[in-house]
């Protein structure tokens, strides 16, 4: 059977890239690379690597910008759920930020960049007359040394993702009846939800932390764009090492990834203990019975901490919009003094070559990922069950492992096998961080589809086949274009990925972006991070509109 | 997949497969160069943060392929280096032929190792191109002389490079300019902030530190030579003191750096550095010109000299398109491509060809060129100071990121 | 003894070692074997099982045959078992004609023959001309009739009927009863029907074999 197929391919793609690239990583920083004649074990890298001046302050401050971004967003995220789930306030902000989970996080660092920096809009709009800065102030906001900056890109961009995660879980937990519940008891309302929901919440969406906090301490374009450089984080310097001239820094940096790999598991460790502090500290509060009926400071900062990220990266992106578009435009003048497409117009030829690697890869690897992942769901249906703990487990084994910790391996893989560079190499790479995302949206809908109309095209004499192609998939058609949006949107936001496994050769709007960014020019910057922001848009447009359109005289298949 | 076992057995019993052996083409059989080259792609490995030079380029493989059927591909470089790495890792990887690069924009260090590790297509073939015979050995020695390092035909001249430095003479009277390192540092210490250089090793950033160190080192002779490092120390201490007093006062007092040209350029263009500079005279004319800078910028240079060097056009021994890059690297030398090149308009670098060697039509091709207000003419440029051995470069940087490269 | 109608061949369910249902029946053509028993019983089982769609957290045995064909050895698109649900279960995605047209066999004649099947079916259960109509767009007892058509369109073996009358309301259910028993007789098929409403089973007038007690 076909079905058999989808967990068998969904592991593969899952755990293979990971294991080689793993291995194609670690056994080198143990001097083992036979093609550079390394072939004994030693722990010459690893002496070199803490020999690299200033490495344990680049380790400390990827730990230190994982654990932030995740205590942050997530705390963000908890009080403005228990302050206002369920009201109309929160339904509005949750579409508000929903759009932002597809916003790369190249375009939103960009975004962030254009506000904040000294010469930023930010300035421009309170100077001179608030502020007297006839020029830009001095200040070193932007790749600031204490990477400030860099995980307030982080946090901006994991709120929504975070927040997201929650809304999934959140239904699970019937909120609506225990928040009466607890309100009746005479608990405050966040009080009351951090007590009594919380903790069945929180165990739904702790992969997904795990995965913030492996992300966050492994960035490299958000690190690149807002982070510091004297040190750069862990994961920047690693990138450097690995396109050295030098080729025996190759062990360096592989002993570098095996630091970050460190780095991460104990930024997790640390997290999984800070949550057992956390949930006694709850606890004690709870048994306590504190009512800590009085939050209407915490409710109103929740919100405004939530609007305050959401909006940071429309306004943003606004002005990044704004620079593509922008011809001369001094400090500090709010807007440019003229305007033309001739930015547009110089770069658009350029664009051609991107954009169609940008859609072929991030279409073919959705579309590979749906396809698995609709196989693994069909399979579920047949043996009757979900599948268990470890398998959700292994779904976040990509986005658990530092991404730099296994692609470095990987691409020396490919180039050994000649593979690198091919647009099939690029897709696999894309696929396996996309085949996650793209289960976890559609387990849900796929569950929710009533099988008895199954049962009864079954009992009309429709085979498998039939039955999936003209009563199951139609039926589904809103749920798995919302897939392929999603993932699109993941593979067009890929930017290690991309720039190790398509070296140059293939390159993304995302990786042009940040190759780009190094260049500051920023009307450039504006139209690729505009386009980055864009092609997502696009693709929950066309996920949105399309079924609108096949179905617009059905009712029932509308929203 | 069973290539990816392959190679998996291959990494682990650590064998390398024997190089295959393929014909060359020979630029002295012109002809049959460009018959090999007809429908050839040609991956050209140059560094990709500047739009101007992008399109040059564009224009370039828009030309190639419409005259000769050569496509020609940029794959746009943050660092050069990972061009030279990339060769070198095919090397280890045993792929000896079919390379993933056809041309690489390089000069200075990467040719030095690319040429002493025998990555570079050989013998000697640029001065057997067609176009060579306008090019100016004469009076441009660093055509031949690499950093120091015999070029002998193993790149093909491509442009010159000046330091040249920009300011915003609505800002900035011309009276105040630093006139030499010194006049930079007591100029610094007047305008606290207003300074910077973009962190090494960009190649930019760390052509200034060599400027400063020609400057003040005591025996230049020693910089034809590399590095002896018992006397490291004691003959870069002028450097380092004049650096350790500088970076304080300098913008965002030295904790952070520009990235590089363009970002300094952004920076001038939003008035938070005063003095900027580049390796390329008509810089800031081609900005003012695309609405990057504002009119009023002007060049200026240092009466003592300021560093010049030439960058060049390498092929990789492995090349898989040899006789496409050839053509590539015979037509980026044509009068017709030199003289786009050196409209500030279109991108503004300095030709490598003799003026002189050029018939009537092709002469009349670079008069036409305004060079723009902010353009230093060819005699206002100043002395050119020679670049050091690679060596040197090296070194400073590496000392350079010990030193200020990893904070406090 | 004859090899018509549908015979229940010692077919057993049991979940986690607890026997649910246990039945030998014989059905002939026509006829309405009916199965109560209070909700949560799981007398829904014994339909999934000839149905062919048994959850696999359930094991059976026995075999189910119709017309002498052993149907439980087949799979579920090749028993042309016609169920209906409490539920009408109409396509969403199909008009009124679309979700008959998806129910007639394959070899049924050209288009033309096909669009005429289609409308006789409909015009049989009194809803003549509303092909075109979108099924979200019908009362409940239209789309129950809907929902007969497209079931006897398939010319299955055998009715299986699960709870179908408990979602309509009092005075429709009477005609839906009414209905669907009389196209039982004229057609000939034996009848599977499950409920927990006594009245069901006084207008099916066939046998009643009782769960759960």
């Amino acid at each position: 059977m076909l079905t058999r197929l989808g967990p068998l391919l969904a592991i593969g793609v899952l755990t293979v890239p990971v294991a080689f690239g793993l291995a194609g990583t670690l056994l080198p920083a143990f001097g083992f690379l036979p093609v550079l004649g390394g072939m004994r074990f030693s722990l010459a890298p690893l002496t070199a690597l803490f020999a690299e001046p200033a490495i344990f302050s680049s380790a400390l401050m990827s730990l230190v910008a994982g654990l932030a971004t995740a205590l942050v967003s997530l705390v963000v995220v908890m009080l403005f759920t228990a302050a206002w789930s369920g009201t109309r306030a929160f339904a509005r902000v949750q579409h508000l930020v929903s759009p932002l989970l597809s916003v790369p996080h190249a375009a939103a660092a960009f975004a962030l960049a254009f506000l904040i920096a000294p010469s930023g809009l930010i300035a421009r709009v309170i100077s001179p007359e608030l502020t007297g800065w006839q020029r830009p102030p001095d200040l070193l906001i932007v790749h600031d040394p204490l990477g400030l900056s860099m995980m307030v890109g982080l946090i901006v961009k994991e709120i929504p993702f975070l927040l997201l995660v929650t809304l999934a879980a959140l239904p699970q937990v019937k909120p609506a009846r225990t928040r009466a519940l607890i309100a009746s008891m005479g608990y405050g309302r966040v009080a009351g939800f951090i007590f009594g929901l919380w903790p069945s919440i929180y165990p739904q969406i702790r992969l997904p932390v795990f995965a913030v906090i492996a992300f966050a301490t492994s960035v490299v374009d958000v690190a690149v764009i807002l982070g510091p450089t004297t040190p750069a984080p862990l994961a920047v310097r690693l990138v450097g090492w690995m396109n050295d001239p030098d080729l025996s820094l190759r062990y360096l940096a592989s002993a570098g990834a095996l630091l970050q790999l460190f780095v991460t598991a104990v930024a997790i460790g640390l997290w999984i203990l800070f949550e057992r502090l956390a949930a006694r500290l709850r606890d004690r509060c709870a048994l306590a019975g504190w009512r800590l009926r009085a939050d209407a400071p915490v409710r109103w900062s929740a919100l405004l901490l939530m609007l305050l990220s959401g909006g940071a990266i429309f306004a943003g992106l606004a002005t990044l919009a704004l620079w593509s578009v922008a011809g001369l435009w001094q400090y500090p003048d709010v807007l440019p003094s003229s305007f033309g497409l001739r930015n547009w117009m110089r770069v658009l030829p350029h664009l051609a070559g991107p954009l169609g690697t940008t859609l072929l890869v991030g279409l073919a690897s959705t579309l590979a990922a749906a396809i698995i992942a609709i196989l693994c769901l069909a399979r579920e249906d047949e043996m009757g069950h979900a599948p268990g703990r470890w398998a959700m487990a292994l779904l976040y084994l990509p986005l658990v492992v530092p991404q730099v910790a296994f692609l470095f391996g990987l691409q020396l893989l490919f180039i050994l096998s000649g593979v690198q560079a091919t647009l099939t190499a690029l897709v696999l790479a894309h696929l396996v961080f996309v085949l996650p995302y793209a289960y976890l949206s559609l387990k849900d809908p796929w569950r929710a589809f009533d099988r008895r109309y199954d049962q009864l095209a079954a009992g009309l004499g429709k085979g498998a086949w039939r039955r999936f192609l003209f009563v199951r998939l139609p039926m589904l058609t809103r749920p798995i274009l919302a897939v392929v949006a999603i993932g699109f949107a993941v593979s067009v936001g890929l930017y290690l990925p991309t720039v190790l496994i398509g070296a140059g050769r293939l390159t993304t709007i995302t990786s042009e972006a940040v190759a780009l960014g190094a260049g500051g020019n920023r009307r450039v910057i504006g139209i690729y991070a505009f386009l980055q922001m864009m092609l997502p848009a696009v693709g929950f447009a066309v996920a949105t509109i399309v079924p609108a359109l096949i179905f617009r005289r059905l009712r029932d298949m509308q929203v | 997949m069973r290539k990816f076992a392959l190679s998996v057995a291959l990494l682990a019993l650590g064998t390398i497969a024997a190089p295959a052996d393929v014909m060359k083409p020979d630029p002295r059989e012109w002809d049959d160069v460009l018959e090999k080259a007809r429908g050839e792609t040609v991956y050209f490995n140059a560094w990709g943060g500047s739009q101007n030079i992008n399109a040059y380029i564009e224009w370039a493989g828009e030309e190639l392929k419409e005259r000769f059927g050569v496509t020609l591909r940029q794959v746009k470089l943050e660092d050069t280096a990972s061009a030279v790495a990339t060769v070198i890792a095919e090397k280890a990887a045993g792929r000896e032929t079919s390379g993933s690069i056809d041309l690489i924009w390089i000069n200075g260090e990467n040719f030095a190792a690319m040429k002493s590790q025998g990555l570079l297509m050989s013998p000697g073939w640029a001065e057997d191109l067609p176009n060579w015979s306008y090019v100016d050995v004469e009076s441009k020695p660093t055509i031949r002389t690499d950093f120091t390092i015999p070029v002998e035909g193993l790149e093909s001249p491509w442009g010159m490079a000046k330091l040249v430095f920009f300011y915003d003479s609505a800002r900035t009277a011309v009276e105040t300019l630093p006139q030499n390192a010194d006049g930079l540092l007591e100029w610094a210490k007047a305008n606290p902030g207003r300074f910077s250089y973009p962190q090494p090793p960009d190649f930019i950033g760390s052509s200034f530190l060599k400027q400063v160190l020609i400057e003040k080192i005591g025996n230049r002779a020693l910089l034809q030579k590399p590095v002896d490092e018992a006397a490291f120390a004691e003959v870069t201490k002028p450097l380092f003191d004049y650096l350790d007093a500088l970076n304080p006062l300098m913008w965002r007092s030295g904790r952070a750096y520009p990235q590089n040209y363009p970002a300094m350029k952004q920076l001038l263009a939003d008035s938070e550095l005063d003095v900027v500079f580049a390796f390329n005279p008509a810089e800031a004319s081609s900005a003012i010109a695309s609405g990057e800078l504002p009119a009023t910028v002007r060049s200026f240079t240092f009466p003592g000299g300021t560093l010049a060097n030439t960058h060049f056009l390498a092929i990789p021994y492995n090349a898989t398109a040899k006789a496409g890059a050839l053509v590539t690297a015979n037509f980026l030398l044509s009068p017709e491509a030199q003289a786009r090149k050196q409209d500030p308009a279109i991108w503004g670098d300095p030709t490598v060809l003799a003026l002189g060697k050029l018939g009537a039509e092709d002469r009349a091709r670079f008069d036409a060129i305004d060079l723009g207000v902010a353009t230093l003419r060819p005699d206002e440029l100043g002395p050119a100071l020679d670049e050091p051995h690679p060596n040197w470069m090296e070194r400073i940087e590496t000392e350079w990121k010990r030193r200020y490269g990893v904070g406090n | 003894m004859t090899d018509k109608g549908l015979f229940i061949d010692r077919v057993t369910i049991t979940l986690d070692g607890r026997e649910i249902v246990s039945l030998s029946r014989r059905v002939a053509p026509g006829v309405v074997l009916t199965v109560m028993g209070p909700s949560g019983v799981g007398k829904s089982t014994l339909l999934a099982y000839i149905g062919g769609f048994l959850d696999p957290a359930f094991t059976a045995s026995g075999r189910a045959f119709v017309d002498g064909v052993e149907v439980t050895a087949l799979k579920p698109e090749d028993r042309h078992m016609g169920i209906l649900f409490q539920d009408a279960l109409l396509f969403p995605h199909m008009s009124v004609g679309g979700n008959l047209l998806f129910a007639l066999p394959a070899g049924s004649g050209d288009r033309q023959e096909r669009l005429r099947r289609m409308r006789q079916a409909l015009a049989g259960v009194g809803l003549a001309g509303l092909e075109d109509r979108d099924p979200a767009t019908l009362s409940g007892g239209q789309k129950a009739r809907v929902a007969l058509a497209r079931v006897l369109a398939a010319a299955p073996r055998a009715l299986l009927l699960d709870e179908p009358f408990s979602k309509l309301d009092a005075a429709l259910r009477e005609q839906m009863r009414e209905l669907v028993f009389s196209k039982a007789r004229e057609t000939g098929l034996p009848v599977l029907l499950v409920t927990h409403d006594e009245a069901d089973a006084e207008a099916a007038g066939g046998d009643i074999v009782k769960l759960g007690e």
